[in-house]
């Protein structure tokens, strides 16, 4: 098999892989969109939150520890026992469930009814606050994140030896893919199975479709937005805290972690914002696209680092043309 | 709101026209210019020039730009940190002599621009890059917009970062600004008197303050008013979209360009792109504009101080008096600038211009509140 070829297959693949990961992200966007109409900017940090919260909590890191000592002059860092992870996830998920309470209750309950940018600057001002206290909680220093089952089972980290070596044999060429990719793929692949059947199937999902539907219609029948605004934003720091996970094993919790939030944006508005298989399409496009244009046009001619822009200039090039998306719903304006 | 005060009568339309038609407002207003150039070059020092009055300045014009496009126009944007940087590379380039190479060879090479002059190109090509960006907004809208000049942010700064010529080639990567002189007097350059800055930023502070404050009373002011309330609209009532929202992107970047300008040559000095003009410079102008007020001038200049001096009090109580860890501080800024864009938004949308005029009101009517 042609060398070239083989590699740009690898390539591509890869980029798959990360597409899988944007799309990650753009589904906690999407559910928030749907039910909502809230385009939350703060995804992103809440991925980051999560993350950290995660790693706090697993170390058994005191909340807040550096500014308790720096007040009272004490000298506590850690409360001297580790969680297992599971349960750390769990304590985790509370956390997201509590802070989506709060959201609600502080934030998007005095502006409701508010047009759509103001609730989008808001939202930016939430993902300032949240980035602000993530850091004052836990510490703004790098940390590995490592979710293990049992000792020595944990989240797979580096490539995978099987496939390149089975590939190297049958055609020749082996491919390089991340153990970790794989599991994310498989990891998203059951989330966005589990979100579908959870919307379909149960009595709050209906809800939640119902109020994604029409606002006043759920409330006229008795469902309570309140209860179903709480519960999307929950479900959103859910799908964070995966995210999070995910992002996290692989490049470290820190801060850049929250500008993925800004590379699931160009995802969305190429699958559309109210479609979740729009975002895991569009997810895909701009994961394979970015690695291929740094690999075919951006390292050779371009002097590299086009990963950084190409996501939001293909959106741009492609929202001129079709401002919906790809899977959204046609936009209609009225007087 | 009343704008007119009993007493105080217009006899010719030019009076009534003014910018500030009450007596007691255009007095103050003498007022403040008088003190801010003529007593404040005389009292300021070096730490009060550079931590305060340069960057209130400089982010007043930025806030003024992209409150005309965001305010004024209803196009929000968060590409102002590559825009500055348009402004930034092109008032350095103007400054150094623009070279033009083709084939290798050095074709030309402008003369070096004073430094007036090269401020004033880092605005106009800014507009033009800004026009440039502008163009998908005829078709997108809302936070749409606002995620398609993420592009322009990320693209900008990439191109400044990659292509060498933007840098003269330098091998730091980073652009530093040469000693300048305005009639004898330096205005750029590590030996600058802290006056001589100053006064330089100011001028175009108030100038451009002035032109701002002019468009947005006037036609094309209306005519972004219009397309903000409701495009189609404003379409169906006769506003050409296209020329009103392309105008307000050049007016806007024009200014943003001369803010990012001032703020390599005369504030900062040296200049590495990803650092200075990323995208939280983007996200504190916006900052200042809804803290400020949206589709205000005052506004503009109130979210510009505020956040200017949030970070120095913030450091003087945190650091200086309670002797706590500089980084402990830093997060704490952004859980309060976070917390009162928020605050701000639910509480009172149009922002501190706002509560000013309302404040103004009630002292008016003090003590009888009816």
């Amino acid at each position: 098999m042609n060398e070239q070829l083989a590699y740009t297959i690898e390539v591509f693949a890869n980029g798959l892989m990360a597409g899988v990961l944007y799309a990650l992200v753009a589904l906690g966007f999407v559910l928030i969109y749907k039910a909502s109409g809230i385009f939350n900017f703060a995804q992103g940090v809440m991925a980051l939150f999560a993350a950290m919260t995660l790693v706090g909590i697993q170390n058994g890191q005191v909340p807040f520890a550096h500014l308790i000592n720096s007040i009272f002059g004490t000298d506590i860092h850690y409360f001297g026992w580790t969680v297992h992870s599971a349960f750390a996830i769990i304590l985790t998920v509370g956390v997201m469930v509590l802070l989506a309470v709060f959201v609600q209750r502080f934030v998007f309950r005095h502006l409701v009814g508010q047009e759509p940018i103001i609730l989008f600057m808001a939202t930016i001002g939430l993902a300032y606050f949240l980035e602000g206290m993530a850091d004052l909680m836990w510490g703004s220093d790098i940390k590995t994140l490592n979710v293990c089952a049992t000792e020595g089972a944990c989240l797979p980290q580096g490539m995978n030896v099987w496939l390149e070596g089975t590939t190297y044999e049958a055609l020749g060429y082996g491919f390089f893919i991340d153990n970790l990719d794989i599991v994310a793929s498989i990891v998203a692949a059951f989330l966005v199975i589990g979100l579908v059947m959870f919307a379909q199937y149960t009595k709050q999902g209906r809800a939640m479709r119902a109020v994604a539907d029409d606002h006043q219609a759920a409330l006229s029948v008795g469902v309570s937005l309140n209860f179903i605004w709480i519960l999307v934003w929950s479900l959103a720091g859910f799908v964070a805290l995966v995210a999070g996970i995910m992002w996290g094993a692989k490049s470290g919790v820190q801060f850049s972690l929250s500008l993925i939030a800004l590379k699931a944006l160009p995802v969305l508005m190429l699958g559309g914002f109210t479609s979740i298989p729009g975002a895991i399409v569009g997810g895909l496009i701009i994961g394979v696209g970015e690695k291929m244009f740094e690999f075919l046009i951006g390292a050779p001619f371009l002097g590299g680092a086009t990963e950084n822009w190409f996501a939001y200039m293909l959106a741009l090039v492609f929202l001129v043309f079709r401002p919906q998306g790809l899977f959204g719903e046609k936009i209609i304006e009225r007087v | 709101m009343f704008y007119r005060e009993a007493g105080d009568f217009s006899t010719t339309y030019a009076e009534d026209q003014q910018t500030f038609p009450i007596k007691f407002d255009r007095y103050r207003y003498y007022l403040v210019l008088f003190i801010a150039i003529v007593v404040v070059p005389f009292v300021v020092n070096d730490y009060w020039v550079n931590s305060l009055l340069l960057p209130f300045l400089i982010y007043a014009i930025a806030a003024i730009g992209l409150n005309i496009l965001v305010g004024y126009c209803g196009q929000v944007s968060l590409g102002t940190g590559g825009f500055m940087a348009v402004g930034a590379y092109s008032c350095y380039k103007f400054m150094t002599g623009v070279d033009i190479w083709w084939g290798g060879e050095l074709l030309f090479r402008l003369p070096e621009f004073n430094i007036f002059f090269s401020v004033i190109m880092g605005g106009v090509m800014t507009a033009l890059v800004g026009v440039l960006f502008g163009l998908p907004s005829l078709r997108i809208k809302g936070f749409y917009l606002a995620v398609a000049t993420l592009a322009a942010q990320f693209f900008l700064v990439w191109l400044f970062n990659r292509v060498s010529w933007f840098y003269n080639y330098s091998a730091s990567g980073q652009i530093n600004a040469p000693e300048r002189d305005l009639m004898g007097i330096l205005i750029t350059g590590p030996s600058t008197e802290p006056w001589a800055a100053y006064l330089f930023c100011l001028f175009f502070t108030i100038v451009c303050a002035v032109i701002a404050r002019n468009l947005t009373r006037g036609a094309s002011g209306r005519k972004w008013m219009a397309i903000r309330d409701m495009d189609i609209a404003a379409e169906i009532i006769g506003v050409n979209p296209l020329k009103a929202k392309l105008t307000a992107f050049a007016v806007s970047s024009f200014f943003v360009g001369i803010s990012g300008a001032l703020f390599f040559s005369v504030y900062l000095g040296a200049v590495e792109v990803g650092e200075a003009f990323g995208i939280t410079k983007s996200f504190l102008v916006l900052f200042m504009i809804i803290i400020g007020g949206l589709g205000s001038i005052f506004g503009s200049f109130a979210g510009a101080a505020f956040l200017v001096l949030l970070p120095v009090a913030l450091k003087v109580v945190g650091v200086d008096w309670l002797g706590w860890p500089t980084d402990i501080v830093a997060h704490l800024q952004l859980v309060i600038v976070g917390g009162l864009i928020v605050i701000f938004l639910i509480a009172e949308p149009h922002g501190i211009a706002q509560l000013w005029r309302v404040a103004k009101e009630k002292l008016r009517l003090w003590p009888f509140p009816h």
